[in-house]
C-alpha cells in the first residue's frame, strides 16, 4: 500500500497508474477490454457479477479486476486460456437462468448480457433444469421491468443509493431467490428513475413508454440539447419517419454527467399531441378557424396597422430560442415597441448585470463547495440534475446545507434556517448559526430560487442575497458562490438578449398584464408564453406563437404554428450562462416553421423586413450584436458589479415554485407519461416529504 | 493423547458451573491484569510462539494475523470474537459459548489488548439462544466484577464487550458478511482487499477471531507459547475441539492433541464406528464444506491442517462427520449441496446460480434421472465456481461434490445405470 504511482505488468505491456486504480481501469488505460456487468464507473464498485476476472501472477485464484487495486510490480493476464475459461464459466452461470426472450426483449440491440455473451461466451447451454421465474415488480409508470431477466448486478440499487439519492430499491431474499425490487412497492419517487433503464446491463428495467416502440437499429440519433428546465442537459433525440421515439442523456461532464430527470427523457411524447400544425385565425363565430400562413399573417398586419406602439408588447415563454428572441427584439425594435419581458413568472429584480441571474459557481464546481444555503428554491424540482451534483457532493461528506423555504425531502441532510426571506437578515446577522458554517466554509455558495425572485419581495431577496454572498467571501478571484436558479431553458438567453422593458415607458410583464386586463393595451405577442394567466387579458388582440395548443392558443386570436425544440437548430443559454444549440432532429409539423422564420416572415407582413433567410443568418447578426452567443459550450466567469435595488423583505413563506415537477411547460402538460408521473408519483411525493 | 493436564477446555461437557465462581476454579481470570500490563507486544509474540492458528477453519495463524493490525492513530481499532457457528457436523464452539464464556471473555479482552482495541463484540449466531443468555451473564457478571469495562481487571486498559446476535445465515460466518451484519446491512461478503486489519468494522482496522482461537488464548499465554507449540506437529501445534458425529457409537465433542489419526480419535473417544471399522463408508472429516475421505484415507490421515491436506481435504471446523455402509453417500453429499444452494447470499454469480445448478444434478443423481457424461458436467460446474466468488462459500460448495466424484464415481455411475440413463 501507499505506492505513489505503481507499476505494473498487463499482457507483457508496462503501464504505471495512478494509486487507487483498479486493475480494470490499468487495463482500460492501455485499450484492453474487460467485460464487466456490476461494475459502473460512476457507481460504487460491487465485485459482484465476477465476469471481470483476470490472473494475477501469484495469486491464489482469479482476481475481480474491478475490485483489485493496482501495486507495484503485479503481473496482470487477460488474454489465457485460463482467464477466457473463467470468463465463459462466469458467463454460462449467468445465463442459466436467464430467459430465451431475447427477441421480444426490449434492450435487444443494446444488452450487455447479449454483447458480452456473444464476445465471450459459450456457444451452447449445458443446464438441463427448469429456469427461474421472478416475479415482475411495480415501478411505477417510467419504468416496466420483467425481473427473470435480471442478473443481480445490483447497479439500480447503487444507482438509487448513490446518485439519486432516494434509496428505493433493495436485495430481498438470498441465493438463487435473490430478488431487486422496491423497498415499497409502487412507483419510485426518485425524479431520476429513468436512468435505470440505462443503467440496467440486461432487459429487466425498460422504459414503459417506450415499451415495444422500436428497435435501437431503426433510429436516427441526433445529438442535442434539453430544454425542460434551465439546465440544459446534454440529449439524444432517437427518431424514426420524423417521430421522436425516445431521449436518452448524452454524456455532459460539466452538466448532466450521464443521467437526466425524467421529465427530459418521458416528456418527449408530448411532442406528438395537440401540435399546432397550421396557422388558426379567430373568426367572427368567436372560434379559431385553420388558415393559411398568408391569411394570418395578414390578419395580423390588419390588426396591428394604425395602432400605437405604447399599445403593443410581447412576452416571450420558456422554451424560446434565443435566435427567436433576436429576431423578435429587433422586431418590436423596428415597431417602436418597448413593451417586452421573458420573464412570465413577473419577476422584476435588476438584470443589468449578468452575474445577478445565472449561476455563477459552474454545476461541476460544485463539487469544490463545502457549504450551501438554499434561498426559496427545491433544487430537487427546479433543476433536477442541480440537486444531483449537490446529492453528490454532499455523499462525499464535508458539505453543510442550510434551506431557508420549505423544508422538502432533497435526498441531503440540511439544516433548515427559515421558513421565510427574513431568514436571511438573521444568517446575515449572525443571528442563525448556519452564519458561523458559512463563514468558516472555504468555498460557500447560496443558490436563489427563480420563484423567490418572482416574489413581491424578490428585488429584496435579490439585493439581501447578493449582500450576503459578498459578507460571506463568497465572491473572490477564484470563486463565485452567488447564484441564481433558473427554471427556464430560454431565461438567462432572454436576459442575455434584452428581452426587458425598453425605453422609458417599457412595461414589464407585470405591467403588460394590468395593461391589458384595464384595456390599456390592443395587442399581445405571445412568443411561446403559456405561463401566464391567460383567463384576464380583456379585448386585446393576442397572437399566439408556438407547438402546442396550450393555454396561449386557446385565448389567441391569431395562431401561428412553430418548430418544437426536437425540430429546430436553436441557441439556448443554460443556468450556468453556459451556450449550447439543439439540433434538428425531425421536421416541424404540419404547416409548422421556426420561430425565427415565422418572425420574419411576420416582419415583411408588417412592411418592416428583417434580413434574414436562414437561422445561419441570424444567428450571425446576433453572434456579431452578443459575441458570447457565439461560444458554444463556453461557460464564462462573469464580472462582479453592483446590482440590485433592496427593498423589504417578506415574513411570507416561500411556497413551492414547481408545485409538480412533471407539468411545467406546453409539452409535458400534454404528454401522458407526463400525467401519468402527476396521478402516480406527485401524491406519494407529496405525502411521502421527508420519507 | 493429550494429557488431563494440557486441557484447555475442562468444562466442554458443563460438569462444573459455567458463571465466574465456576470459571475461577478453573483458572480463568487468574492473574488477568498481569498479562495485560505485559502489553500488546508481548501478548502477540506469545500468541506467535504457540504457533495457534485459527480455529474457524481457514487455519491462518493468529499471532501473524493479529500483527497486521495497523500502528494505534484516531481510527478505532475492534476485536471481532465470530461465534455465528453454523456449519454443518460442527458444534465446538456451541459448548464453550454455553458452558465455558468466561474462559471467552477474558480471551477476548486479551485479544483486544493485542489489537489495540477498546471495544470488541461477540457476534453470536441467532439460534444460539441460551447460548447467548449465558455469555450475556457472564459479560454481566464480568462487568460487575470489573473484569471488562472500564480499566479492565484493574491493569488501566479500558475495554467494553458486547454481545450482538445474528440472523441465522449462514455466510455471517464468514468474517466480512459477519462485519456487514454487524453494521446493520445485509450479510454479504466483501471484496478482499482492503482486508480487515485495514478496513473492517465500521471502515476501522478490526481483527475477527473464532471462538475456539480466542477462548485458547489465556491458557496460552499463562503457560505460555512453548508450552502450547509443544503438543501436536510443527506448524500444527495444539489441543483441538473434536466434533465426531454420525455412524460412531457415542458422538462427542473432545479435545485432543493436533494431529491425532483420524481412525484413533474415532475409536478411542467415539465408540468406534458403527458395527466396526470396516463397516465405515467414508468420513467428512472438518464440518461439511470439506471433501469426504474414504475409508483408505481414513485409515492414514492425521488430523491436523498438514495432515488432511496430504489426503486431499482439509482441517476445516473438525467436524468429523462419519458414514457407515449404510449411508447413501449420493444423497448424504446432495443434501450438503442444497444446504450450500440454500445459504449462498446471492451477492456474486458463480454462486448465487452454481450451488443452485449443482443441487438440482446432485438431486437427479440421488435418482440416477443423468446421463454418465452429466458428472463431468457437475464436476466442471464445481470447478466454474471453486476460486471464482468473493468469499469461500463457493469452495465450500463445490468441494463436498469434488469429493464425492473424485472418490465414489463409480457409485454414481451405478446409480445412473441402475435407472437406465447409462449408455
Amino acid at each position: 500500500m501507499g505506492c505513489p504511482m505503481p507499476k505494473l505488468t498487463i499482457n507483457g505491456r508496462e503501464v504505471e497508474v495512478a494509486e487507487g486504480t483498479s486493475v480494470l481501469q490499468a487495463c482500460e488505460q492501455l485499450g484492453i477490454e474487460i467485460p464487466r456487468f456490476c461494475y459502473h464507473e460512476r457507481l460504487s464498485v460491487a465485485g459482484s457479477c465476477r465476469m471481470c476476472l483476470v490472473d494475477v501472477e501469484k495469486a491464489p485464484r482469479p482476481v475481480a479486476s474491478c475490485a483489485m487495486p493496482c501495486s507495484e510490480g503485479m503481473v496482470v493476464h487477460t488474454d489465457t486460456p485460463a482467464v477466457k475459461a473463467e470468463r465463459q464459466a462466469v458467463m454460462e452461470m449467468l445465463l442459466l437462468n436467464h430467459p430465451l426472450e431475447c427477441p421480444v426483449c426490449d434492450q435487444g440491440g443494446e444488452c450487455d448480457l447479449q454483447d458480452i455473451a456473444f464476445a465471450y461466451g459459450k456457444d451452447r447451454c449445458r443446464s438441463r433444469e427448469v429456469r427461474r421465474r421472478v416475479r415482475d415488480k411495480a415501478m411505477g409508470p417510467l419504468i416496466v421491468t420483467a425481473m427473470t431477466r435480471c442478473i443481480h448486478c445490483t447497479r439500480c440499487i447503487r444507482f438509487m443509493d448513490e446518485i439519486a439519492g432516494t434509496h428505493e430499491l433493495g436485495g430481498f431474499y438470498r441465493g438463487e431467490h435473490l430478488e431487486i425490487a422496491p423497498l415499497i412497492e409502487g412507483p419510485l419517487l426518485s425524479e431520476l428513475s429513468g436512468n435505470l433503464v440505462d443503467v440496467c446491463p440486461v432487459g429487466a428495467l425498460t422504459s414503459k413508454p417506450y415499451a415495444f416502440r422500436a428497435r435501437p437499429w431503426e433510429l436516427t440519433k441526433t445529438e442535442s440539447i434539453d430544454v425542460m428546465d434551465a439546465v440544459g442537459s446534454a440529449i439524444r433525440i432517437d427518431s424514426r419517419g420524423g417521430e421522436v421515439m425516445r431521449i436518452v442523456p448524452r454524456l455532459h461532464e460539466g452538466i448532466n454527467e450521464e443521467w437526466i430527470g425524467d421529465k427530459t427523457r418521458f416528456a418527449c411524447d408530448g411532442l406528438r399531441l395537440q401540435r399546432l400544425d397550421t396557422p388558426y385565425v379567430r373568426g367572427s363565430d368567436g372560434k379559431l378557424q385553420p388558415a393559411s400562413w398568408a391569411e394570418a399573417l395578414g390578419v395580423i398586419a390588419a390588426r396591428l396597422k394604425n395602432v400605437q406602439p405604447s399599445r403593443i408588447a410581447a412576452l416571450a415563454g420558456d422554451l424560446v430560442d434565443c435566435e427567436a428572441l433576436f429576431a423578435m427584439g429587433q422586431l418590436l425594435d423596428k415597431m417602436d415597441v418597448g413593451n417586452r419581458d421573458c420573464r412570465q413568472d413577473g419577476a422584476v429584480y435588476d438584470t443589468s448585470v449578468r452575474a445577478a441571474y445565472v449561476m455563477n459557481t459552474p454545476i461541476a464546481s460544485i463539487e469544490k463547495a463545502d457549504a450551501v444555503l438554499l434561498v426559496g428554491v427545491n433544487p430537487r424540482t427546479e433543476a433536477t440534475m442541480v440537486n444531483a451534483r449537490l446529492y453528490k457532493r454532499w455523499r462525499r461528506g464535508g458539505m453543510a446545507v442550510g434551506v431557508i423555504g420549505q423544508a422538502a425531502d432533497l435526498g441531503y441532510a440540511y439544516e433548515h434556517v427559515g421558513y421565510s426571506p427574513v431568514a436571511l437578515r438573521d444568517v446575515m446577522d449572525g443571528k442563525h448559526a448556519f452564519a458561523s458554517v458559512l463563514k468558516a466554509a472555504k468555498n460557500p455558495m447560496i443558490i436563489v430560487g427563480a420563484g423567490a425572485l418572482a416574489r413581491g419581495d424578490g428585488e429584496a431577496i435579490h439585493a439581501a442575497a447578493r449582500e450576503l454572498a459578498e459578507s460571506f467571501g463568497m465572491i473572490r478571484e477564484d470563486w463565485n458562490g452567488f447564484n441564481v436558479l433558473q427554471q427556464a431553458a430560454a431565461r438567462v438567453g432572454g436576459l442575455d438578449l434584452g428581452f426587458v422593458p425598453q425605453g422609458q415607458y417599457g412595461m414589464g410583464v407585470r405591467s403588460i398584464l394590468a395593461a391589458a386586463q384595464g384595456g390599456r393595451l390592443d395587442a399581445l405577442y405571445l412568443l411561446g408564453a403559456d405561463e401566464i394567466d391567460t383567463a384576464h387579458l380583456g379585448k386585446t388582440f393576442v397572437i399566439y406563437q408556438g407547438s402546442h395548443g396550450d393555454r396561449g392558443a386557446q385565448r389567441a386570436d391569431v395562431v401561428l404554428p412553430a418548430a418544437a425544440y426536437t425540430e429546430k437548430d436553436g441557441t439556448y443559454v443554460n443556468v450556468e450562462g453556459r451556450v449550447q444549440r439543439t439540433r434538428r432532429a425531425v421536421p416541424p409539423v404540419g404547416e409548422a416553421m421556426e420561430d425565427w422564420a415565422i418572425i420574419a416572415a411576420l416582419s415583411r407582413a408588417l412592411a418592416r423586413p428583417l434580413p434574414y433567410e436562414t437561422v445561419k443568418a441570424v444567428r450571425g447578426a446576433m453572434i456579431a450584436k452578443h459575441p458570447h452567443l457565439g461560444r458554444v459550450d463556453d461557460v464564462s466567469v462573469n464580472a462582479w458589479q453592483p446590482f440590485g435595488k433592496g427593498g423589504t423583505l417578506s415574513l411570507q413563506a416561500f411556497g413551492a415554485a414547481v408545485p409538480n415537477y412533471y407539468m411545467t411547460n406546453a409539452i409535458c402538460r400534454v404528454s401522458p407519461t407526463m400525467a401519468a408521473c402527476t396521478a402516480a408519483i406527485l401524491p406519494l411525493q407529496q405525502k411521502g416529504e421527508g420519507k | 493423547m493429550l494429557n488431563d493436564k494440557d486441557r484447555i477446555f475442562t468444562n466442554l461437557y458443563g460438569k462444573s458451573s459455567w458463571t465466574l465462581d465456576g470459571a475461577r476454579q478453573r483458572g480463568v481470570w487468574d492473574g488477568t491484569a498481569a498479562l495485560i500490563q505485559k502489553g500488546g507486544a508481548w501478548i502477540i509474540d506469545e500468541v506467535k510462539a504457540s504457533g495457534l492458528r485459527g480455529r474457524g477453519g481457514a487455519g491462518f495463524a493468529t499471532g501473524l494475523k493479529w500483527s497486521f493490525m495497523p500502528k494505534p492513530s484516531e481510527r478505532a481499532h475492534y476485536f471481532v470474537v465470530n461465534a455465528d457457528e453454523s456449519e454443518p457436523g460442527t458444534c465446538k464452539d456451541r459448548d464453550i459459548l454455553r458452558f465455558d464464556p468466561h474462559r471467552l471473555i477474558e480471551g477476548a479482552l486479551l485479544a483486544a489488548v493485542a489489537v489495540n482495541a477498546h471495544l470488541a463484540f461477540i457476534y453470536i449466531r441467532g439460534e444460539f439462544v441460551n447460548e447467548a443468555r449465558h455469555v450475556q451473564a457472564a459479560l454481566d457478571e464480568a462487568y460487575a466484577a470489573g473484569l471488562i469495562g472500564k480499566n479492565a481487571c484493574g491493569s488501566g486498559w479500558d475495554c467494553e464487550v458486547v454481545l450482538h446476535r445474528g440472523a441465522g445465515a449462514y455466510v455471517c460466518g464468514e468474517e466480512s458478511a459477519l462485519m456487514e451484519s454487524l453494521e446493520g446491512k445485509k450479510g454479504q461478503p466483501r471484496n478482499k482487499p482492503p482486508f480487515p486489519a485495514n478496513a473492517g468494522l465500521y471502515g476501522c482496522p478490526t481483527t475477527i477471531n473464532n471462538v475456539e482461537t480466542v477462548a485458547a488464548v489465556g491458557a496460552i499465554l499463562r503457560r505460555g507459547g512453548a508450552w502450547y507449540a509443544g503438543i501436536g506437529r510443527p506448524k500444527n501445534s495444539g489441543t483441538k475441539l473434536f466434533c465426531l458425529s454420525g455412524h460412531v457409537n457415542t458422538p462427542c465433542n473432545v479435545e485432543e492433541e493436533m494431529g491425532i489419526p483420524l481412525r484413533e480419535l474415532i475409536e478411542r473417544h467415539a465408540g468406534g464406528v458403527r458395527g466396526g471399522w470396516d463397516n465405515l463408508l467414508a468420513v467428512i472429516p472438518g464440518g461439511s464444506s470439506v471433501p469426504v475421505l474414504t475409508k483408505e484415507l481414513s485409515e492414514k490421515a492425521l488430523m491436523d491442517y498438514d495432515g488432511l491436506r496430504e489426503v486431499g481435504s482439509a482441517l476445516g471446523s473438525a467436524g468429523v462427520i462419519v458414514m457407515d455402509k449404510s449411508t447413501d453417500i449420493i444423497a448424504a453429499i446432495a443434501r450438503l449441496s442444497h444446504f450450500y444452494c440454500h445459504e449462498s447470499c446471492g451477492q456474486c454469480t458463480p454462486c448465487r446460480e452454481g450451488t443452485g445448478w449443482m443441487a438440482r444434478m446432485m438431486e437427479r443423481m440421488v435418482r440416477g434421472e443423468a446421463k454418465v457424461e452429466d458428472i463431468d458436467t457437475l464436476w466442471d460446474v464445481s470447478k466454474e465456481i471453486e476460486g471464482k466468488t468473493i468469499c469461500a462459500l463457493g469452495d465450500a460448495a463445490a468441494w463436498p461434490v469434488q469429493g464425492l466424484i473424485r472418490h465414489f464415481r463409480p457409485e454414481m455411475e451405478a446409480r445412473i445405470r441402475a435407472a437406465g440413463g447409462g449408455r
